[in-house]
């Protein structure tokens, strides 16, 4: 560190890069040592037998319903059973409401559905039947009739029941697809009498699918045969399963499939399968990298900025972001009942809260220290200390929740082999939008302009009329405001808490040297490829493992290349 | 630097016996002193500040009882801020410097590992009050928290036996808990006939939050048309970003419950307990079991903290229960001297908050009833399943090759760590 500190007196702003590479050696080996430290079932079946039995004489659908905030969960079963027995489809939209808990009960001990969350202090009920509007009850009179495990499964399979006739054909695939993952008698039977009224392709293949995977287990060998042929190419589990059942042999070594020609088709429409699937696999991991690429990159792109351009070691960079992910939390506080909007409406505000702050700090600590970096890597990791325990005493040092908007949760089916998240691919693009922005200001403003002046020759920008400490205080507040734009994104993904940024900063120190320091499409391909090799190596080697295998690397890297994948050239790179 | 040493050490030296003389002076008045080792501050003041606010109410209540022996309980509360050296100065500190004549403390395997010589050393009185990996019996330690066959083992028995589970998956943070009781369960796995390739066994930093890979992996291993059911060891806030991806992945508690050993009602509060609901965690108390005694602790606990939304959880009954104990013993011996406490101790017992007694054992464990709960919307646990009876808890596992054949007896062996075929004690005691 020392010897980073002697070289490094030339009284400019910009930063020797090759003085500030040992002291990067060190932070990465530093995070690198970092990583290397590092009976008696209560609902028994008698029981069951017994709350059925204690339901037994209730038949009305309302009367069942309106014992439902005082029964037992055994007895819920029970009721929920019977209600579908008396009630068939009008039930549907009960046990959908129970399932969701949606499902209340109010101060008249009425049982009754409220729609939505919502934080107030009276809210709209519904009838559970019909849905129709009962005005409104006190938040506080209402207890909310809950559900465990086991009720929840009961739900869903008499739901698919129900739903298999339901008007809506997404309604109907769900409820197929629920079915598909038991396959009995019944469910066979009733899937087979739908096949025929099905107007909907999709819902229509989907029950094909159900009924050929039960003709697996057919006693006619061209049944199977023709049951194999049809499931070819299809990439859900229940079916791969049920064919991998086909090709398998018993202890003896004898094939448990007595058909040579069902063995063989079978074989060669799991290998099909396997292809399919190791193709989506890869789709999946890579996915996931770039995903990943995209947290580091949004991390880093502010400090390609503040060290990058500006060669200054912004050790409290994290808590800028942690200052941001912050501003989130306080908006969904503000705005309790529009989380969505609350979420969106925090990306300005982080970035308003961070800047400032950056200025504050430009202003206050950093330019006293220009050109003197190992001080003013102390000075700001100081001030990251401070700022930590700033949060600590305002907010608390335990974690706040930040919720997820609706639209970011959940993820997007492609097929059964591959799904992508939500809230990764909103991360994606988002990263992709603040990129494009962040390159804009730099290549087409006149503040960018500047910046990239005052970056090169800092005593020509001046003798061209341009302030360069008003230019070095915005170029940093326009670093920090970006740190504090990733902080709303890393909300959405991990812990909010006082030690959210340490968790980052060597992430980024690491992105933007390997990138090369200067370079924002250094920073770019960077953050994607460590992100996607990361990711690579996770399945092989775990996620210990990987993440320092991809630290050794970026330090055999660094002694080979210096400079990073993309140095700067030119009289500005050589200082 | 040494020089100066030398000189610290001369004044210290000069002025031990004027400080001895004092703190004898300070016995002297008649109190007993209760040390308190606890992180106050860094990563795991969450937790263990609970528990020092605990050992407090405790100490408070006994002494609007009269205190011990007619002398008040006087607390020393020291705070070795998350640093696992420092809780070995700190614990020297209590022991040689302010006397205690007992200490509540640790929480972390690695913070107690680096207390135990130093206890062993001084001759003092050591309560741990949070479910571990085993392995150990110190002569100078008490365990009231769960060993492995406490917690671990009956819960992959519930999942095996009534929810049917065939494939599992050993997820876990990377350090020495999770690493020995994963070594432990896949030790008892096998031994109950399931295939090495129904396994699955997983580690990831502390403070992880790129779940993605780890939950897909996970959902490809359930895929196999099996019930597989996920039992985690990860601890601290990695979990939230690990439940919220299993949410994201819609991987259900009906599909593959996660059965959690260490999250408890502390670790939910004030969380988003959505894409928890339904999952599972196996502890020896839980806030939501409806009995007298817990209620009067529940509200006990409100008043003393002056906040009734605060949560009691498991490591927070070990204490209670560890401080009754000690209680009882000093009582019984009429004496706070260490040797006799720890002589006395074992075979005393205390009711349990949730019903049942816990007995101090030969090996320094106590007996516990296993409960399994799962996570309702409001942070609390419904209990789905309980052990018949209390389970002695067990020192050196029985799953393990190594320690198979070992035993800790301190009543009739003496001795912590016993081969049972060579009949030979090893002094090994951790």
């Amino acid at each position: 560190m020392s010897h980073a500190g002697n070289r490094s007196r030339n009284g400019t702003n910009t930063v020797n890069v090759s003085t500030v590479r040992p002291l990067l050696r060190v932070l990465l080996a530093a995070g690198a040592f970092a990583l290397a430290l590092g009976a008696r079932p209560v609902i028994a079946q008698d029981e069951r037998a017994a709350a059925a039995a204690a339901v037994g004489d209730l038949q009305q659908p309302a009367a069942l319903v309106a014992a439902l905030p005082d029964a037992s969960y055994a007895d819920k079963q029970a009721i929920c059973e019977r209600l579908v027995q008396t009630a068939g489809a009008q039930a549907g939209p009960v046990l959908r409401a129970l399932l969701d808990g949606r499902l209340y009960s109010d101060a008249h001990h009425r049982v009754v559905v409220v729609e939505g969350e919502s934080e107030s202090e009276t809210v709209p009920i519904h009838d559970p039947f019909s849905g129709a509007a009962l005005g409104s009850a006190a938040s506080a009179d209402l207890s909310r009739i809950g559900s465990n495990n086991m009720l929840r499964k009961t739900l869903k399979g008499l739901l698919a029941q129900l739903d298999l006739a339901d008007v809506d054909p997404a309604r109907r695939l769900a409820a197929v697809q629920e079915s598909l993952r038991s396959l009995d008698g019944a469910t066979i039977d009733a899937l087979r009498a739908r096949r025929d009224q099905e107007p909907d392709d999709k819902v229509r293949r989907a029950i094909d699918v159900g009924l050929a995977t039960a003709d697996l287990a057919s006693d006619s060998a061209d049944a199977r045969l023709a049951a194999v042929q049809k499931l070819d190419g299809e990439l859900s589990p229940e079916v791969y399963n049920a064919l991998q059942a086909l090709v398998a042999t018993d202890e003896a070594g004898a094939s448990r499939e007595a058909d040579e020609r069902v063995r063989i088709a079978a074989r060669q429409a799991l290998s099909h399968i396997d292809a399919m699937r190791s193709v989506y696999g890869a789709v999946e991991t890579l996915f996931f990298g770039l995903s990943l690429g995209s947290v580091l990159v949004l991390s880093a792109i502010g400090l390609a900025i503040t060290f990058g351009v500006m060669g200054v070691i912004n050790m409290a960079h994290g808590e800028l972001m942690m200052l941001g992910a912050y501003t989130a939390y306080v908006m969904q506080q503000i705005l309790p009942q529009h989380i969505t909007a609350a979420t969106l409406l925090s990306v300005p505000m982080a970035f308003v809260v961070a800047g400032v702050a950056g200025v504050a700090i430009e202003r206050g600590i950093v330019r006293f220290l220009y050109g003197r970096p190992l001080e003013t890597l102390l000075a700001t990791f100081g001030l990251s200390l401070i700022l930590q325990q700033l949060v600590r005493s305002v907010f608390s040092p335990l974690n706040r929740s930040v919720s997820t908007p609706e639209f970011m949760s959940g993820s997007w089916v492609v097929n059964d082999a591959l799904s992508l998240t939500w809230n990764r691919l909103y991360i994606v693009a988002f990263m992709l939008l603040v990129f494009v922005a962040l390159l804009l200001v730099l290549k087409r403003t006149s503040l960018g302009l500047k910046v990239r002046a005052v970056s090169q020759n800092r005593a020509m920008a001046r003798a061209m009329g341009v302030r360069t400490e008003w230019i070095d205080a915005l170029t940093f507040g326009l670093g920090s405001g970006v740190a504090g734009v990733a902080g709303v994104a890393l909300s959405q993904l991990t812990n909010v808490g006082p030690n959210l940024g340490q968790s980052y900063i060597i992430d980024s120190f690491m992105v933007v040297v390997f990138g090369g320091v200067g370079s924002l499409w250094g920073t770019l391909i960077s953050g994607m490829s460590l992100g996607v090799v990361s990711k690579l190596l996770e399945p092989y080697a775990g996620a210990v493992m990987a993440k320092i295998l991809v630290l050794l690397f970026l330090i055999l890297f660094i002694q080979r290349r210096p400079r990073g994948l993309f140095p700067q050239k030119g009289r500005a790179a050589e200082g | 630097m040494q020089r100066r040493n030398l000189i610290r050490t001369a004044v210290a030296m000069a002025a031990a016996p004027l400080l001895l003389g004092l703190s004898l002076g300070a016995q002297a008045a008649d109190t007993i002193k209760v040390g308190v080792l606890h992180s106050l501050s860094g990563t795991m003041a969450i937790s263990e500040t609970t528990l020092k606010d605990t050992v407090l109410m405790m100490i408070d209540e006994q002494n609007k009882k009269g205190g011990i022996l007619g002398k008040k309980l006087e607390p020393v509360v020291v705070d070795p801020a998350s640093n696992w050296p420092l809780f070995a100065e700190k614990a020297r500190e209590l022991l040689a410097k302010d006397k205690v004549d007992v200490i509540f403390g640790c929480w972390t395997s690695v913070s107690r590992k680096s207390v135990l010589p130093v206890v062993e050393e001084l001759n003092g009185l050591l309560f741990y009050p949070v479910q571990y990996e085993g392995e150990e019996s110190s002569k100078n330690v008490f365990y009231t928290g769960a060993a492995p066959n406490q917690q671990a083992i009956p819960a992959v028995d519930y999942l095996m036996k009534d929810v049917g589970v065939k494939r599992w998956v050993l997820e876990g943070t990377d350090y020495v808990y999770p690493r020995t009781t994963n070594k432990i369960l896949e030790a008892y796995l096998k031994s109950k006939g399931v295939a090495a390739a129904d396994i699955m066994i997983n580690y990831t930093p502390f403070g992880f939050s790129d779940w993605q890979s780890e939950v897909s992996k996970i959902k490809t291993f359930g895929s196999a048309g099996k019930k597989t059911a996920v039992v985690s060891t990860i601890n601290g806030d990695a979990n939230v970003p690990f439940y919220k991806e299993l949410g994201n992945q819609k991987i259900s508690a009906e599909d593959i419950p996660v059965v959690a050993f260490s999250v408890g009602e502390e670790e939910l509060a004030g969380l988003d307990t959505k894409p928890l609901v339904g999952h599972l965690a196996a502890w020896n108390y839980f806030e939501s079991i409806d009995t007298p005694a817990n209620k009067a602790a529940i509200a006990q606990w409100h008043k003393f903290i002056k906040n009734d939304k605060r949560t009691f959880n498991d490591p927070m009954e070990a204490t209670v229960i560890g401080f009754k104990l000690w209680v009882k013993a000093v009582e019984k011996a009429k004496t706070t001297d260490v040797s006799k406490v720890i002589d006395t101790l074992p075979g005393l017992e205390t009711p349990n908050l949730t019903g049942g007694v816990a007995k101090v054992l030969p090996n320094h464990h106590i007996t516990k009833p296993v409960y399994i709960g799962e996570v309702r919307d409001d942070g609390q646990f419904d209990v789905v399943w309980k052990t018949k009876s209390e389970v002695p808890g067990d020192a050196w596992s029985d799953f393990l090759p190594g320690s198979k054949d070992i035993e800790a007896d301190w009543v009739t062996l003496k001795c912590g760590n016993y081969n049972t075929t060579t009949k030979k004690c090893s002094g090994q005691n951790f």
